[in-house]
């Protein structure tokens, strides 16, 4: 990344050069606090994601008839026994959310790393050899944006009856669209610098400047976009869950928890709230953390 | 200018035929169409009745060039379930998604053009950071969840505005403020760039200096130049949320397209689905091109290369 500056001031460069690497990016990094406080709230979603089966006080399966829609602890007729209450079936509350983060994570994270090997590939060859190569994958991306994509997806869904699995492939292969657009515009920048050219001229083959010359400077970009795009992918797997086309019962993923709880909303509206909450947390969180990064690799944004 | 139309034509006309071959064939893909339109548990004769009767025997490419064929005569077909002409259902629904998406962008434009200038005018005040607040929040409530809670605000607890139906402009209030809400982020974002770039204009420094009062100078100068580039995202965006009401359509059981989609994928019925996404795909392209031209015409670099 540090190839990417060119400070003018000689003061600050000099400065750089006395400051070894570790605690520049520490120091850089306490000035964005949006990415300080998005990227901390997510690495604690993952590691509840990650030791949930430890976290969970009950088992999120286990249906108990005679405890149904018990409120959480702060209402009166609640109890510490189950902390967020219990669902329309007796389930534990807290414990189905846990296990939603995993839900909504691993779709998240499984489906844009999907999109991205799609969206990277074409975007590469598109701006790198450019001609005829970029004019079919403009096109190509041309079509993607006119489908409507919840619709296809909805309908794939139906098709194929709804799973991890499926939901993860359709995002994955619906969600190529912006990766293919920004690095089909940065990778044609970059494939006209000198470096890349000289790199050309010493002979080296495609493949090898493609991975070894124009990927590496357009991983910062890489990592924004990603991030932007697991926080739609798991606003879109629960909307898919929520009108009952996702992942499906008994596994708790936060939309389908929504869309089950939909029925009981006048009496027990915390069990629409609570999912939704943590939700909009962690969607609000990732793309803080997009943010703060965007200002980060960007040049300007460096202190 | 008009080689670049063309052109521009050539390619959209080349997008909808391909985007019609992935209408149709999406609902292909597992192969077994009559299977999956029977449902599980279905006899070996009912399979050889839907089979016989919507004629699923013939290759697919015979079924794809006699959809494309009445298609291109304005007959998307009968609906599986309905069963009425899928063009009858489309005509009579397309109205209530069009009253939604153009309320909704009301709405949207409503909310983020002021907040958007005054987050340019006072950028990196309190301000500024309130209304880039409002808009990550914007991104990160599920449009189906802040349905829910504006549903149990206005329609169960204060009882001010119907749940569900579309018999009155009431009845799109509450869908087309989730809608409005949802896509305000994009807008205020580029209305707020579109601004700051215009203040920093030699124009803007002229009017200024010739002391015309600041109102003047942002509304009149800075602001008109600044919703050039928000033309453009209200025709995307336009494309997007008749698409995109798939969901709220839903939960507000709102008569709209999105609804019939979503109903049609319920019921399996194929050619009502076809007939929507190719629909809604090609008003897609057809909005993109016209952006294209009226940029093009805007523009004249964009007409010569």
């Amino acid at each position: 990344m540090t190839d990417l500056s060119n400070s003018a001031d000689p003061t600050a460069t000099a400065e750089l050069a006395e400051t070894p690497p570790g605690r520049l990016s520490w120091s850089r990094l306490s000035e964005h606090p949006s990415l300080l406080i998005g990227g901390g709230i997510v690495v604690l979603m993952i590691l509840i994601a990650i030791f949930a089966p430890l976290l969970a006080p009950h088992d999120p399966y286990a249906q108990d008839i005679t405890n149904r829609a018990v409120p959480p602890v702060w209402f009166e007729a609640g109890s510490w026994e189950h902390v967020l209450g219990t669902d329309q079936l007796g389930r534990d509350y807290l414990s189905r959310l846990i296990y939603g983060a995993r839900v909504s994570l691993l779709i998240g994270f499984a489906a844009v790393s999907i999109a991205s090997v799609i969206g990277t590939t074409l975007g590469l060859l598109g701006g790198y050899f450019g001609g005829r190569v970029d004019m079919v994958v403009t096109f190509l991306t041309t079509i993607r944006l006119s489908l409507p994509i919840i619709l296809v997806a909805l309908a794939v869904v139906a098709v194929f009856g709804g799973s991890i699995t499926i939901v993860v492939i359709v995002l994955g292969v619906l969600k190529w669209d912006r990766f293919a657009v920004v690095v089909r515009a940065t990778s044609s920048q970059v494939a006209r610098m000198e470096y890349v050219q000289s790199a050309k001229a010493a002979g080296a083959s495609n493949l090898y400047i493609i991975t070894r010359e124009v990927l590496p400077n357009l991983t910062p970009q890489l990592i924004v976009i990603a991030t932007i795009e697991i926080a739609s992918a798991i606003l879109m797997e629960a909307a898919l869950s929520f009108l009952g086309l996702g992942v499906q019962p008994p596994t708790p993923s936060w939309g389908l928890m929504i869309s089950e709880a939909k029925s009981y909303m006048f009496f027990s509206f915390w069990l629409i709230s609570i999912p939704g909450i943590a939700l909009a947390t962690l969607v609000f969180a990732i793309n803080l953390a997009g943010d703060g990064l965007r200002d980060l690799v960007s040049p300007d944004g460096r202190g | 200018m008009p080689i670049y139309l063309a052109k521009r034509f050539g390619l959209a006309v080349l997008v909808a035929f391909c985007v019609s071959i992935l209408a149709f064939g999406l609902l292909r893909l597992q192969g077994n169409a009559a299977g999956a339109l029977a449902g599980e548990g279905a006899s070996a004769e009912d399979l050889a009745i839907i089979v016989e009767t919507y004629g699923l025997d013939r290759p697919l490419i015979v079924q794809y060039a006699s959809w494309l064929g009445d298609v291109l005569r304005g007959d998307f077909g009968t609906s599986y379930f309905f069963k009425s002409p899928v063009s009858d259902l489309i005509f009579d629904k397309i109205g209530n998604t069009v009253i939604l998406a153009i309320m909704s962008l009301t709405i949207a434009l409503a909310i983020s053009i002021p907040l958007g200038v005054l987050a340019a005018v006072f950028s990196g005040s309190w301000i500024d950071r309130l209304c880039s607040l409002v808009s990550l929040l914007g991104q990160a409530l599920p449009s189906f969840f802040l349905a829910l809670c504006l549903v149990m605000l206005f329609a169960i607890k204060w009882r001010m505005l119907p749940a569900s139906g579309a018999e009155s402009w009431r009845h799109f209030i509450l869908p087309a403020v989730t809608l409005g809400y949802y896509i305000t982020p994009p807008f205020m974002r580029l209305v707020r760039a579109g601004m700051i770039d215009a203040l920093s204009n030699d124009y803007v420094r002229t009017a200024r200096a010739k002391g015309l009062p600041a109102h003047r100078v942002i509304l009149k100068h800075a602001l008109r130049n600044a919703l050039v580039p928000v033309v453009g995202l209200v025709t995307v965006q336009l494309g997007l949320l008749i698409g995109g009401s798939v969901v709220i359509e839903s939960i507000f059981a709102l008569d709209g397209l999105g609804y019939l989609a979503y109903q049609a994928i319920g019921y399996r019925d194929f050619p009502v689905l076809q007939a929507v996404v190719l629909l809604l795909s090609v008003v897609y392209v057809v909005l993109t091109l016209l952006s294209d031209i009226v940029n093009a015409w805007l523009d004249p670099r964009l007409r010569v290369s």
